[in-house]
This record gives structure tokens, sequence and C-alpha cells, in this order.
């Protein structure tokens, strides 16, 4: 048995240690904003984070997983109120939206290791985070609204 | 009668790759015994254990810039990924964001613990044996390493050892870690002699 804490909440899950840990959430506990996309670390739309930092789930073996506190889009605040989360409503940054949970969770670890990032450092961090909607320029838009606010 | 489409598919899978490659053969230290004068016998072991330096499996996490480097053909990075302050990367997009501490051969994303870029002074991509040979030598530009910790990373260490070790479909640097390791021993033990600084020429 495997023993992953998601969200704050324990699962203990009957499943091989190198399963990669995106089929876990999505297959084994259910939680579906976690998207399945390349599956080869490629694309980024399966971002969560491990220990705060972002990772691609879809390559994240179960062995690495365990132990760590993991968290999904499902987990990033209580009501969906983090404050991404309310500038991408702000600004309409979605289009299709396949790719917007794995791009806000990247914008959340940017922003948590550095609040007030320049255009370069955005581009940096996000530019692992494909989007086929061409959405990137509202993606920096509502990084740089949240991050006016931290300045405020 | 005979379907001809299966030794098409066969084919076509061999062109995409994907099967364990072998490198090129590393001459052992030993054989150098044969060269009377130290410091040409010293010249000639780095000049074979250069073969290692500049293969691809280890030049393209050694670059003159910020940018790694994927393929025999040095190609950048892709996904862009870039350098970091602490040469693993930058929020979102550090190297363990996406490389684990082994190759996964189911998304083909190479692997090994504490997957980094070499710090931008040990850069070797690009330059000359003479140069990289000076770098190696100079605590300044070798992370402030002895030749023994030169011998030690060389020989053991694990990051190190992935060259030999890469994963299907990527050619491993030539010969073996022992093979390597024991000509960076008996370079040292001949005096460590480097070739000549000489300008790269691409």
């Amino acid at each position: 048995m495997i023993t992953l804490r998601v969200n704050g909440a324990e699962h203990s899950l009957d499943a091989d240690p190198d399963m990669p840990l995106l089929w876990a959430l999505r297959d084994l506990i259910g939680l579906t904003g976690t998207k399945y996309a390349c599956g080869e670390a490629l694309c980024g739309a399966c971002t969560v984070h491990l220990d705060g930092e972002a990772v691609r789930a879809c390559v994240v073996p179960l062995s690495r997983a365990a132990g760590k506190r993991i968290t999904t889009i499902e987990g990033l605040s209580r009501n969906g109120d983090h404050p991404l989360q309310q500038a991408w409503v702000e600004l309409a940054v979605p289009q299709c939206g396949f790719c917007q949970t794995g791009q806000i969770m990247s914008a959340a670890a940017l922003l948590a290791a550095n609040p007030t990032p320049s255009d370069e450092d955005i581009d940096e961090s996000m530019c692992g985070n494909l989007c086929r909607c061409g959405t990137y320029p509202r993606i920096r838009a509502a990084i740089h609204r949240v991050a006016e606010g931290t300045k405020r | 009668m005979t379907d001809p489409w299966p030794q098409y598919v066969l084919v076509a899978l061999l062109a995409v790759g994907g099967g364990d490659l072998s490198g090129e053969p590393l001459r052992a230290a030993g054989s150098f015994a044969a060269i009377p004068d130290r410091q040409e016998r010293s010249l000639a072991l780095f000049a074979e254990a250069s073969k290692v330096l500049l293969h691809p499996r280890c030049a393209n996490c050694h670059p003159p810039d910020d940018r790694p480097r994927l393929g025999d053909r040095h190609l950048v990075h892709d996904p862009p990924a870039v350098r970091g302050p602490s040469n693993d990367g930058v929020p979102a997009m550090r190297c363990a964001s996406c490389h684990q501490d082994r190759n996964l051969e189911h998304a083909r994303v190479p692997g090994a613990p504490v997957w980094r870029l070499a710090p931008l002074e040990m850069a070797w991509l690009g330059r000359t044996p003479g140069q990289i040979c000076a770098q190696i030598k100079d605590p300044a530009r070798n992370g402030g390493r002895t030749l023994q910790q030169i011998w030690e990373h060389s020989a053991l260490n694990e990051l190190v050892a992935w060259g030999w070790k890469p994963g299907p479909g990527r050619t491993p640097a030539p010969g073996t870690q022992k093979e390597f390791g024991d000509l960076i021993r008996a370079w040292i033990d001949t005096g460590a002699a480097c070739p000549p600084v000489t300008e790269a020429t691409r």
C-alpha cells in the first residue's frame, strides 16, 4: 500500500510504486481537475505541487510522491478563491480551458517563490505550460494582477 | 499472400529509435604504458578521456550559456528550460519538475539523482580539450576541487554515471565510467599534463 497526502487528506492506495502520480490522482482518487495531455512532461497540463514545488504529475512515480504534501487545483484554495483563480476569472483568461489548471498551478509556484515577477521571470517559469488557444498574454496579465495586489 | 506492411512497420520503428544504443569504445589506461615519456603519456591519457568530456551525454549539461542541450547535435532543450541561480531551473520549471531520479521509458524523460546543469564556469560545450583541461585543474573553475576530488567526481558521481546509462534511444558516452575513471586516475598520476589552450573552431 502507498499512502498519498493530497490536499490535506490521506489516501491509502494499492498501486504500483512506479505508477505516475497523475493516474492515481485521476483514476484512483477521482480528482480530475489535473489534466492528462502529452504524458511525457512536455506540455504542463498535469502540473501539481509536491511540497510546494511544481511537478509534472504524468512523470512523477508514486514512490517519489509518497510522504510529500501534494496539492492539486482542487486544493489550491478552499472555495476556488485563490488570488490567481480570481484574476483568471476577472481577465477571462481561459479559452477552451484544458491547460488552465496546469497554468494556474505553475503560476502559483512561481508567485510563491517570487511574488513580484518580471515579464522575463514569468516567461521563463511558464514557458513549459503550453496553451493551444494562445492565451499567453492574458496568463501573463493575470499573474501581474496578482503580483500588483501583493505589492499593495 | 504476403503482406508487406509488417516489414514496413518494423523498419519505421527501428528508424525512429528507442532501442539501446552502444557507445564508442575507450582505450584502457594500461595501454598507454608503452609511451615512455611521462608528459607525453599524460597528454595521451587526457586526449582519450576527452572523448568522454566532449561527448554529447556529458557536454550537453556543461553549456556555456543558460540553456541545457539535447541529443547528439546539442539542440537547445525543448520544452524551453533555463539554468536558474542554482543551476537547477527556475520556479515551476525546476529540472526536477520533469526529471526523476531514473530514466523513464514510458515518457522517454532521462533522469538521475540530482539532475542539474554544471555551473557556468565549468562549461565544456564548444571548447577544446586544452581549454577544458585548464578549467578542470583550476579550483576557481572546478568547484574548488582537488585532483583527487576530480577523480572521485569522474569515477563515482551518480549524475556523471548517467552518461553511460542514458536510456533507450540515446548514445552512451564512450567506454565505461570505470574505464573513464581509470584514465583520469592515470592522467593525474602522470602529472595531469594539459594540451595547449587553443580557441575552439566552432
